[in-house]
Parts: structure tokens; sequence; C-alpha cells
């Protein structure tokens, strides 16, 4: 097993922190669970975070009085803090909780975008983007009338930076929005590079970072980003919670998301005056054991350490382009190994996604089947759907073998 | 693994009637599934009595779409519309014969959508049909 020789982690201790991980799917098929892309799973340590949360400490949290009320609210708190220093913002009132990554874009279009965005206004985008960065904002096309912009990818994949320069030299560019790791090719985006050339505009930018945080070490003063957002789930935490990163200054200037309990100062028949950051952006009761239960992943991950996850999974990603590149009829989308990370997307020959992903599945072998939420990146590369395998910290090179050895079967079933 | 039992990948691989549309047809309906891109396109003739005398699927899909499409295909020709219009979810299952997750329905019951939007438009009666039912 080469595997224990280089990857930095200890798998079969990461693993035992996993016990979803350890059962039988079907019959003799031990799961493989290769989707983390769309959903990870949760260590121990996040499911017992929030049991002993719900069990000892639960009660609505800020201005109760009582100590279950407090004890509640530090715990939410304390995971702010987590996940302040986790992606090192400046101030911890740049963390504004949200619902996911999805809910963190809607929240800088609906308030920062319609404020500011309006008729001759250019707002860039990418053909890597997942629907949560294009679709929210055509929505308020419709009602403000700025032009969008799409960056191409080239053939392999990469961005088309040349196109990105022009865009920036055509000038009125208010803001631009680029995922940092593509959920669907994998392609790690020059986010440092972007975002300086962006702000030498006069533009803003905002980094999609659903599949980057996860997976690798993101710093939001050096990279400067403006915005960042990402989901809790991808991560090692629960569903239902995410982050909005915003810098200060911008954050301050914009007007609230929604109206509601704890994002006031004062509210009269005649008007009402907004909370002090982060609170002005979270309208009423929040998930606050799923806040514990971040907390918790960043912690996890942060014993692992950011670089050793990336190296590992490095290790994971680049045997399964490896070895999926020997399977005859097999077509492999997405930039080469070391200009990517996180997933593997494929083609079987002509045979349609969903039933290579259920055939794998008898097998025991969980992938995505589908267009992952990109659409116009699937009509971009000239395909209805792929299949995606992707990885995170449990994944070892056994189960991407096993993933090889489906795929064989696939084949067999097709008469191939 | 039934799901891919030989008559289905049969059916997904080669399946029957399936080309060009029909020109003319008396039925003709399109419709997709956006969640896995499929697409069927239905043209179909029927003779002087009022019964089923050719079917032409057209488009893209995966297996279990595709088997549909050929199997009920095959099995409409010869029936009236008032026929077709009361072929149900459970009758497609048992013409196919294996057993689906919620998911792969949405695949199989791509064709018997289009085929009934298509009978009941050529009779102009409101069609409903709820894929949950």
């Amino acid at each position: 097993m080469t595997q224990t020789i280089t990857s930095p982690l200890d798998i079969k201790a990461i693993r035992a922190d996993f016990p979803i991980l350890d059962q039988e799917v079907h019959p003799g098929k031990r799961l493989v669970f290769l989707d983390s892309a769309a959903s990870s799973q949760k260590p121990q340590q996040v499911s017992d975070a929030m049991s002993q949360y719900n069990q000892h400490e639960h009660a609505n949290i800020h201005r109760g009085i009582h100590v279950l009320s407090e004890r509640a609210t530090n715990a939410y708190e304390a995971a702010r803090d987590k996940v302040r220093a986790f992606i090192n913002a400046q101030s911890r009132r740049e963390i504004i909780y949200v619902r996911n990554a999805t809910e963190g874009i809607n929240l800088v279009v609906a308030t920062w975008g319609r404020h500011n965005l309006g008729p001759g206004d250019v707002v860039v985008l990418t053909e890597m983007e997942h629907h949560a960065n294009i679709v929210p904002w055509q929505i308020l096309q419709a009602e403000r009338g700025f032009t969008i912009k799409y960056i191409p990818i080239t053939d392999t994949g990469e961005l088309d930076l040349d196109t990105y320069a022009r865009f920036l030299r055509e000038g009125a560019v208010k803001i631009v929005s680029v995922v940092q790791v593509s959920n669907v090719l994998g392609t790690v985006n020059p986010v440092a590079d972007m975002i300086s050339q962006a702000h030498a505009a006069g533009a803003l930018f905002m980094v999609d970072g659903a599949q980057s945080v996860p997976h690798l070490s993101v710093d939001v003063q050096a990279l400067d980003a403006d915005f960042l957002a990402f989901s809790a789930h991808k991560m090692g935490g629960p569903t239902g919670i995410g982050i909005l990163y915003g810098k200060r200054a911008l954050l301050e200037a914009m007007p609230p998301y929604q109206g509601g309990g704890d994002m006031i100062k004062r509210v009269t028949f005649a008007g009402s005056t907004w909370n002090d950051l982060p609170h002005k952006f979270e309208a009423g009761t929040p998930a606050i054991a799923e806040g514990v239960g971040l907390g918790a992943a960043v912690d996890y991950l942060t014993n692992l350490g950011m670089d050793r996850v990336l190296a590992h999974e490095r290790i994971v990603v680049d045997y399964a382009l490896d070895r999926l590149s020997e399977v005859p009829g097999l077509i492999l989308f997405g930039p080469d190994p070391g200009k990517r990370n996180g997933v593997a997307t494929f083609a079987l020959r002509d045979i349609h996604a969903h039933d290579v992903a259920q055939l794998l599945d008898a097998e025991g072998v969980a992938v995505r089947a589908g267009h992952h939420c990109a659409m116009p990146l699937h009509e971009r590369l000239g395909v209805p759907a792929t299949a995606r395998a992707s990885f995170y910290v449990y994944n070892t090179l056994e189960e991407v073998d096993a993933l090889i050895n489906a795929l064989y079967h696939v084949r067999k079933t097709y008469g191939l | 693994m039934d799901l891919y039992m030989e008559n289905i990948l049969d059916h997904g691989q080669n399946p029957r009637n399936f080309g060009e549309p029909l020109d003319p047809a008396d039925i003709h309906y399109h419709d997709d599934n956006p969640f896995c891109g499929d697409r069927l396109f239905l043209t179909a003739q029927l003779d002087e009595s009022g019964h089923i005398k050719a079917v032409r699927w057209q488009g893209e899909g995966c297996t279990i779409s595709k088997a549909s499409a050929s199997i009920l295909g095959e099995e409409i020709i010869g029936k009236t519309l008032d026929e077709v219009k009361h072929i149900d979810k459970e009758q497609l299952l048992d013409m196919l014969g294996i057993h689906l997750s919620p998911t792969r329905l949405k695949c199989a019951l791509l064709s018997l959508k289009v085929l009934k939007a298509g009978a009941y438009g050529l009779s102009d009666e409101t069609f409903v049909m709820d894929e949950d039912e």
C-alpha cells in the first residue's frame, strides 16, 4: 500500500472518525463514498459537538438572560471566531452566518448588487460557474438592466485570462464573481492574480469558495477578496449553515438582506435602524446547533492541517486521473493534474452518466451523475451529463481502485 | 443489477421505432427531463379507425428512458387513443419489469408523459400527469 508512505495524513485514524463510511450498501458491497463535492460526511467530533449542544446548552441566542441562553450564545459565537481564524479575516464582524454558499452569493447580489448595479454596468462571471453564481445575477439583471460577461474556458478547462483582461480594459466592470475551484472540472483558478487585476480596474471581487475552503488553505486577507462564500456541509460540517465573508467597509455600506429579529437596533412604527455587523445580516433565529457543528468541523480540519489535507487529496486525485485514463473509452474533463483538485469528472463512451452511476452504485461506489448544477458549462463541453468522482480527507487509493474495477463492470454490462 | 437485465439493455441499446420523425403525423409532442438532459420527441400516425399504426421516437437519454420509450412504443401500436390515455405508471412499470428508485422513475416516465400529452393534445382535453401519483 503506497499510500501510507506518501500521504501526510493518518487515513486509518481519520476513517475511524467517520463511522458512516464503514458499511455495506448492497449485499457483499462495501461503501466507497466518492461524492464529497456534493456533500461531505461528518466526523464523529461534529456530531458529538452538536449533540452536546442540543442535550446541554440549547436555548435561543442573544439577549436571553438565563444560563442556557448564555451558553448557547457563547457556543454559537465561539464558532464564528473559529471561522474567522480559519479564513484569516481581520474581524469577527466580517463573518456572516448564512444557510450555505448559495445564500451567501444571493445576499451580496440582493444587497450590494441591487444598491450598486444599473444600466451600463458590467458583472463578470465565468463559463465554469455553478448555477448559484449565475442565476442570482440573472434575476437581478432582469430588474436592474446591467450586462453580464462570461470569461470563456479553454479546451483544457482553464479560464481564458486574456479575455478576462480585455473585459476589464473595456471598462464599466463593477464586480467579478468567480469560483475558486470548479465543482465539475476541478480547475483551481488563479483568484489571487485575478483579484489584483479586478482591483486595478476598480472592480470588486467575490470568490465562490464552496469547493476551495474545504480543501485548501484560504486566506481572505492574503487574497484581498472582497467577498467569499462557502458551505459547512462540504467541509465535514452540517447542512443548513454556511458563511459569507465580506470586507467590513463594504458590509457597513450595504443595506440589510432580510428584516426581522436580531438584525435591528431600534424599531418604531415610523422606521427602524440596523444592528451592528454581523447581526445586521442575520435576521431571525439561526441554525444554532449547525453553527456549533461548523465550529467543530473547523477544529477538525485545523487539527489535520489544511496543507496536509491538500497534499493528501492531490495524491488521491492524481492517482484517480492516472487510473481513469487507463480505462478504454473513458473521456476525462478538466485540466492536467497539478492545475486541479478535488474531483475527477468523466464520461464512459456514449453511456449516459446516470447509467454509469447506477451501475457503479451496484458495486457500492457512490458518484454523482448529471450536470452538477452547471448546465451552461456542460453545453460548452458538448455533453448532456457527466459522472463525477470527488474525494476528501477519508478517501484512499484502494477506493480509487474500487472505482476503476466497477467501471470495468459497467463496460462489461454494456458489452464493451 | 436487475435494472440492467438483458431486455432493458437490449431496448436501451437498440431502441425500436426510433428515427426521423413521421411526416405527416397525427400526434407530435416533445418534452425533456432537465435533471438528466433527456429529450424525447414523439410522432405517431393513426389509421382510419383511430388506431395507432406507426410510432417514431427521436431524442437522447439514458438506457432506462430509451428502453421505456422503445417498449411503450411497441405496446401502443394497434391501440386507440382512448386506450393510450388510460395507460398508467403501474402498467408501464409492469411492461419494463424492473424496480426503480424515485430518481430513475423520472427517466422511465418521460416517454409516458410525452405519449399522454401528445394523445391528450390531439383530443384537446386538459392533460395533467402527476409524476408522483
